[in-house]
């Protein structure tokens, strides 16, 4: 049922085969046909450019007021390539391995293979846009290791890696909007997909700012939402990060896939109080010269720089000998969720772990330290009034990339022809856990190099379709639909603000559907977020109408939806009696504590359709076969 | 701690706005400037009102969505900071606090402290890129670059966009917003190329959209919250001459 269509042929060539092979459409043809893309961040602003530069008509929609202020711009430590410019063995194949094993082999081999295989165009592309990636005094570009990895492949702008490659994407992103061939509609969101015959044919925007629900058709429709960890409302991301436009899609029909595989990044900025909504990241490079620790006793109330060495257990140095504190992100989060859980976290609400940078400052120097971290230290001190460099940091684990997303077959379509899904929003080259620095990459290979091509192969077949009509049944539905939802979320006229349902929700997930889950925790989750949504629909209040702006109804909204994708988070990861990456199962761990994954049973992504209007999720599985790198045991020891 | 806030309030751009007055009691000082507006918004519901409209995204300093005007100052008293990165400790207990969106004509209010900076998007589109189609481009370190230039190309381009710069100009002056991205491109080998094209293209969408000159007063550096140098307007100015003069 499910076709990931897969190339024929060895794993080396299928990129380059499926490219001499996929059809084409004619530059003639392609003024003809409009392309919708819904996102304008890394991946929603390349796709976007790349499109537009190719002749399609694209339009773009996205709810920030700029597509230069999406999360993407957030990105700190880096992005991978694999160009072996620091003569350190560094190959494809060999970026290729440490992603596919990163992700506990449950990514499919050939798209982690054309992940791999096309990152060095990207970075080649970014510094053609005025990337000002680190250099070395000789004029070549710098690079650095990056959580898990034993070769220097990580390029990066200072700390902010993100914020250039967007400014890349958004400038490009730019010129085809002066040049009339992109068109941006910005402070929208989309609230419906309009499928007619079978195939994406456009969609139902909200305009943020006068409240209009408009109706815009496409030959094709590509989502570039990015992800959905805020829906553990405290998490690493923009406050207006959702995941609506996926879970609309899911409705109408497109299948979702690994969505209960959340990164929780370990070096994040500790909670300090209830009224919090978002957590601050610290980049994880930190880790390459931070030191982590706690306290060897419990309750020590003295201050850090006064604890002698051999009173403090550098846990990830003692427990993985060989990774020390560059362990990657799943092991080091549940490491320090261990230790705070033990009752070793240090701070005022004892929920977080050192990282010390003292002898770090005393091997290299501060002014060394301060090129390497110096905004991430500035940004450290504004936030906590602490000095990085004289008192060691205060980190704690937070939700913050989901490898689940839309499933998607090779030419990234989801299972609604026409739509496609690209980045973050879709589920398809990190598999159970991503490697740092690999989610900038995706997004751009996704959009720069791999969309452009495959939705050509499927908009050939669209030119004698004509332009799409507006006035299709098809359309009156959807915005009908979308219209009676949002009266419907005013209507409820309750005593609870959309931010308290979130809160709750947030809590459940974190507790139940976090770091560690089990049967026992999954199946509460799977009760108490019926709880949740049956008071949300009953006991909501959102201020003011629909006919306006009104942040409280769009807040409403998302969060409606991430009740529903909050079950579905919980059902993945109940159907998976294995721990594989970033999937924890407390039931199914070695002797040592460490993640016990079921090849022989599990070895496939799990994908989630039919769901809807009180219908449960219902499981499909694309078997993962591995041709040439078998299945191996991680171990970080 | 407790504050009394002197919060604007505007329907849309047409409409004339004017103070209203809040007060908030037992607040915590390592809160943020902009949840304690959370805070705010929930009172506000909860007894039936509308919250105060304010945009924010990141909340870490990087996005530059959350620009507004605090005790007069644009995002504040403290240097190099924007709205999200104030804490509620950079202020007295008791203290009355206005709060208002920033007030420029090229940027209109949209409502209450959210405000339309789609002129910022319109100078970039009038030149502030490279043009490179994607694919059509050489290995990157085909591109030599020294680790001056380009660190200095970097202090340029971490301009985040949020337009203090323009809302602390008494002209309203977008200089060291375009600045920085014509010293941004100009500084590197990849700029050069359309350099002089690029700035006259830039300066002159600038004042189509009604930004005033500037007159170097150098306000605009000292609010940034990138800390971004008035010497990038220098060098648009160098920039613009030279191509004025080479034209």
């Amino acid at each position: 049922m499910l076709d990931s269509k897969i190339p024929k042929g060895p794993l080396f060539d299928k990129w380059e085969e499926y490219k001499s092979k996929a059809k084409t459409v004619s530059p003639a043809n392609k003024k003809k046909l409009d392309i919708i893309v819904v996102g304008a961040g890394l991946a929603g602003a390349s796709a976007s450019a790349s499109l537009a530069e190719l002749g399609y008509n694209v339009k773009t929609f996205f709810f920030q007021d700029s597509s230069r202020r999406a999360h993407s711009v957030a990105a700190q430590g880096g992005i991978n390539a694999a160009k072996n410019y620091q003569n350190d063995s560094d190959t494809v194949y060999r970026h290729f391995a440490d992603t596919l094993k990163g992700g506990d082999f449950r990514a499919r081999e050939a798209n982690v293979y054309r992940l791999a295989e096309i990152s060095s165009k990207v970075i080649d592309q970014a510094v053609a846009q005025g990337v000002p990636f680190a250099r070395e005094y000789g004029g070549v570009l710098s690079n650095r290791s990056f959580g898990g990895v034993q070769v220097k492949r990580t390029f990066y702008a200072r700390g902010q890696t993100g914020q250039q490659m967007l400014l890349g994407a958004y400038s490009a992103f730019m010129r085809q909007v002066a040049l009339g061939s992109a068109k941006e509609y910005k402070r929208h969101e989309m609230l419906d997909l309009v499928v007619i015959d079978g195939k994406a044919r456009g969609i139902i925007a909200r305009d943020l700012v006068t409240g209009n629900i408009e109706r815009h058709g496409a030959h094709a429709v590509i989502l570039a939402t990015g992800g959905y960890g805020k829906i553990y409302y405290l998490s690493t991301l923009a406050i207006g990060s959702n995941a609506s436009a996926q879970w609309k899609v899911h409705k109408r029909g497109a299948y979702m896939a690994g969505v209960s595989w959340v990164q929780f990044h370990p070096t994040c900025l500790p909670q300090s109080g209830d009224y919090q909504s978002k957590l601050t990241l610290m980049s994880e490079a930190l880790r390459n010269d931070g030191r982590i620790w706690v306290p060897e006793k419990k309750g020590e109330e003295r201050s850090p720089n006064d604890i002698p060495e051999e009173e403090r257990d550098y846990y990830l140095e003692r427990k993985y000998p060989s990774f020390g504190n560059l362990a990657p992100r799943d092991i080091a989060s549940r490491s320090a969720k261990e230790q705070i859980d033990a009752g070793l976290g240090v701070g005022g609400n004892k929920n977080a772990v050192f990282l010390d940078f003292k002898d770090a400052v005393k091997e290299h120097g501060e002014n060394i330290i301060r090129e390497r971290y110096g905004n991430l230290f500035r940004m450290y001190e504004k936030i906590t009034g602490v000095d990085p460099y004289k008192q060691p940091m205060m980190i704690s684990p937070a939700a913050h990339f989901t490898m689940g997303g839309l499933w998607v077959d090779y030419e990234l379509m989801t299972t609604i022809p026409g739509l496609f899904a690209i980045g973050e929003a879709n589920f398809s080259d990190h598999g159970a856990n991503r490697l740092g620095a690999n989610s900038l990459l995706q997004a751009s290979v996704d959009a720069y190099f791999v969309v452009p091509v495959t939705i050509g192969n499927y908009l050939a077949d669209e030119i004698k379709s004509g332009k799409v009509s507006i006035d299709h049944p098809a359309f009156q539905e959807a915005e009908t639909k979308v219209k009676e939802g949002l009266d419907r979320l005013i209507s409820i006229k309750g005593r609870n603000s959309a931010e308290c349902y979130h809160r709750r929700l947030g809590e459940i997930l974190w507790n139940n559907v976090g770091l560690v889950r089990s049967k026992e925790s999954l199946e509460r989750a799977i009760v108490l977020l019926e709880e949740v949504r049956e008071d949300f629909w009953h006991n909501l209040l959102v201020s003011g109408r629909a006919d306006e702006i009104n942040s409280e109804l769009e807040k409403a909204g998302r969060v409606a939806d991430y009740l529903e994708l909050g079950s579905l988070m919980a059902y993945d990861a109940l159907d998976r009696e294995e721990s594989c990456g970033a999937h924890f199962r407390a039931e199914y761990q070695t002797e040592e504590g460490e993640a016990s994954r079921n090849d022989e049973k599990y070895s496939y992504v799990s994908v989630w359709g039919g769901e809807g209007d009180g219908k449960a999720p219902e499981l499909f599985k694309e078997e993962l076969t591995f041709d040439v790198l078998k299945p191996i045991v991680r171990s970080y020891k | 701690m407790n504050i009394n806030l002197s919060v604007w309030r505007q329907k849309d751009a047409g409409s004339k706005g004017a103070f209203e007055r809040h007060s908030l009691e037992d607040l915590n000082k390592d809160m943020s400037f902009l949840e304690m507006l959370d805070v705010l918004n929930e009172k506000l519901i909860r007894e039936g009102g509308l919250p105060v409209e304010f945009d924010s995204d990141c909340r870490e300093g990087i996005c530059g969505q959350c620009g507004i005007v605090i005790n007069g100052r644009a995002n504040g008293h403290l240097e190099g900071t924007t709205a999200c990165q104030m804490y509620m400790r950079h202020f007295k207990n008791g203290e009355c606090i206005t709060v208002e969106p920033f007030k420029v004509a090229a940027f209109p209010v949209i409502r209450d402290l959210k405000i339309d900076r789609s002129a910022l998007d319109r100078i970039i589109q009038a030149g502030g890129y490279i043009s490179v189609h994607t694919g059509s481009v050489p290995d990157a370190n085909a591109i030599m670059i020294s680790k001056d230039d380009v660190e200095s190309a970097f202090d340029s381009a971490s301009c985040i966009g949020c337009g203090t710069c323009v809302a602390t100009c008494k002209n309203s002056s977008a200089a060291l917003f375009t600045g920085a991205k014509i010293s941004h491109l100009a500084k590197l080998p990849q700029g050069k190329v359309e350099a002089q094209e690029r700035v006259v293209n830039m300066v002159e969408q600038m004042d189509k959209d009604g930004f005033g000159s500037c007159t170097n007063t150098e306000a605009c550096e000292a609010e940034c919250p990138q800390n971004i140098s008035v010497v990038n307007i220098a060098r648009m100015n160098w920039e613009y001459n030279k191509a004025l003069l080479l034209r």
